[in-house]
């Protein structure tokens, strides 16, 4: 299960219109966005959502982030869910 | 030879829903009316939904009783808009001949496209998959009435191709109600005749369908035999508005003139807001009425002069309530529309000196406009319309371009 996680992102808003992120917090935590290797509209098919996606490399890995029609960054989250086992 | 596409989006409303809740997915879901405010039935629903009976238009109680596990959702308008709207952006890639019939349907003319009809119809049921999360279902072919017909053949996602060579192989199998514009009274007419099918329509002769059915017989002769040639209208023509109009069904049945002239009184303002908002006049007056019995029937006046005042319209509706309602028989909704439109009072009515009262109306209707955008539809409220017992609220009627707005603009409106 994913869930929809609003984050706040630093970018820079280009001469053209787009916007290119450089940065995203996540969990309190600064991550760096090497690269933005691609930007469509798409549905967040895991979490649910739609917007502008953006395919971006951060420590090498590829992941996407998503602008939503308010303007919000989102990423989406994998649900940790705790067991908790009979004894 | 023209290549016309029709795009159905499946089941809308409820894959909207779905792609905002992706653990919906493949649940029985339905997109509902508030019941406490008497609007609780089906308005939408899904595959799985559908698959257990559950109808649009039915009660929820009806539904749930088909279905148990039903999970029932409060609609989003703004959101099935704005998802037409995104719909309609991919389309104009293609073509600037779009023609929406409703928010979830378009035609759509790639005659002159470099690409095929069917290359064009996998690129968008692609791109509508990928970039908003619903699918598309289009039907290809030379005219738009088969093209619709092919849209509804196969769902979810699918293409459905009817050209020149297959048409009498896939369409004249299919019911006679399934061809657009056939209601349930003409499918009983022919069926009297032994004309069950579309098939059994087009091997009629045109004479034997103009005798039974007059102009409309011509039609579906035209359309059995894949000879519509009715144009896709620019996407400029096909918004242009035809009529403007609000109705409601309030918590309580109406029954006592009062509540009957308040409600219609908030109507008509509604509707005439609307009208300036887009610099329009309209001469022709209608009131819709619905009765508790779910009758309904539709009274309408034509002016001299075009309006877009609300005291003038609320005038002209009150005349018409008490021509056509005997106050005995409770009313369960109530409507006004404004049609016959033009841009300005004049238009109609050269050299008629307006009358300056009515100016001094419109000076203040249009400050209640601003007042009211500023502060919103509640800051200011005409004092006919405030009672303690059974209260209304302005924003209830006083909707923007509502989904039931919408589709009474294009045509589609339930009613009034």
């Amino acid at each position: 299960m994913f869930t929809r996680t609003y984050v706040q992102v630093i970018a820079t808003f280009n001469e053209d219109g787009s916007i290119t992120p450089h940065a995203l917090t996540f969990h309190d935590q600064q991550f760096i966005i090497d690269r933005v290797l691609d930007r469509r509209p798409a549905a967040a098919t895991k979490a649910g959502g739609q917007g502008m996606r953006y395919t971006v490399r951060i420590g090498g890995k590829q992941t996407y982030i998503f602008l939503d029609e308010q303007q919000r960054w989102f990423v989406e989250e994998k649900e940790h869910v705790r067991q908790i086992s009979n004894p | 030879m023209r290549t016309i596409l029709h795009s159905d989006c499946n089941n809308f409303y409820a894959s909207v829903e779905c792609v905002f809740d992706p653990a919906l997915r493949g649940k029985p879901v339905a997109v509902c009316g508030d019941p406490s405010k008497r609007h609780g039935i089906v308005l939408a629903k899904s595959e799985a939904a559908k698959k257990c009976g559950v109808k649009t238009g039915e009660a929820l109680w009806e539904a749930k009783l088909k279905c148990p596990d039903l999970i029932l959702l409060p609609p989003h308008g703004d959101q099935y808009i704005r998802f037409s709207k995104m719909m309609r952006k991919l389309y104009s890639e293609y073509t600037n001949q779009i023609e929406p019939f409703g928010l979830d349907e378009s035609w759509l003319d790639v005659s002159s496209h470099t690409l095929s009809g069917a290359e064009i119809a996998s690129q968008l049921r692609r791109r509508a998959r990928d970039e908003l999360g619903i699918t598309i279902s289009i039907g290809v072919s030379f005219n738009k009435v088969f093209a619709k017909l092919g849209s509804d053949m196969h769902k979810p996602d699918a293409t459905t191709i009817i050209s020149h060579d297959n048409f009498r192989h896939k369409v004249w199998p299919l019911p006679a109600g399934d061809l657009l514009f056939i209601g349930r009274s003409t499918v009983s007419r022919l069926a009297h005749y032994g004309i069950r099918t579309i098939g059994d329509i087009a091997r009629s002769s045109q004479d034997t369908l103009h005798s039974m059915l007059g102009k409309g017989g011509d039609m579906l002769y035209a359309y059995a035999n894949g000879l519509d040639e009715s144009p896709v209208m620019r996407t400029e023509q096909s918004s242009e508005v035809k009529s403007v109009s609000n109705s409601t069904t309030p918590p309580f049945d109406v029954d006592n003139d009062t509540d009957a002239r308040r409600i219609l009184y908030m109507l008509s303002d509604s509707v005439a807001s609307r009208l300036r908002e887009q610099h329009l006049y309209g001469r022709t007056i209608s009131l819709w009425l619905r009765s508790e019995t779910l009758h309904s029937y539709e009274r309408q006046t034509t002016l001299t002069t075009p309006t877009n005042l609300s005291k003038v319209i609320a005038q002209h509706i009150f005349q018409l309530l008490y021509q056509n309602w005997d106050m005995h028989s409770p009313l369960r909704s109530l409507g006004v529309r404004v049609s016959d439109l033009s841009f300005s009072p004049q238009e109609t009515t050269l050299l008629v000196e307006r009358d300056p009262l009515l100016m001094r109306h419109e000076k203040i209707e249009r400050t209640m406009d601003d007042i009211r955008k500023r502060y919103g539809v509640s800051a200011l409220q005409r004092g006919n319309t405030l009672q303690k017992k059974n209260p209304l609220h302005l924003e209830d009627v006083h909707h923007n371009f509502s989904a039931a707005n919408m589709s009474a603009i294009h045509g589609r409106g339930e009613g009034i």
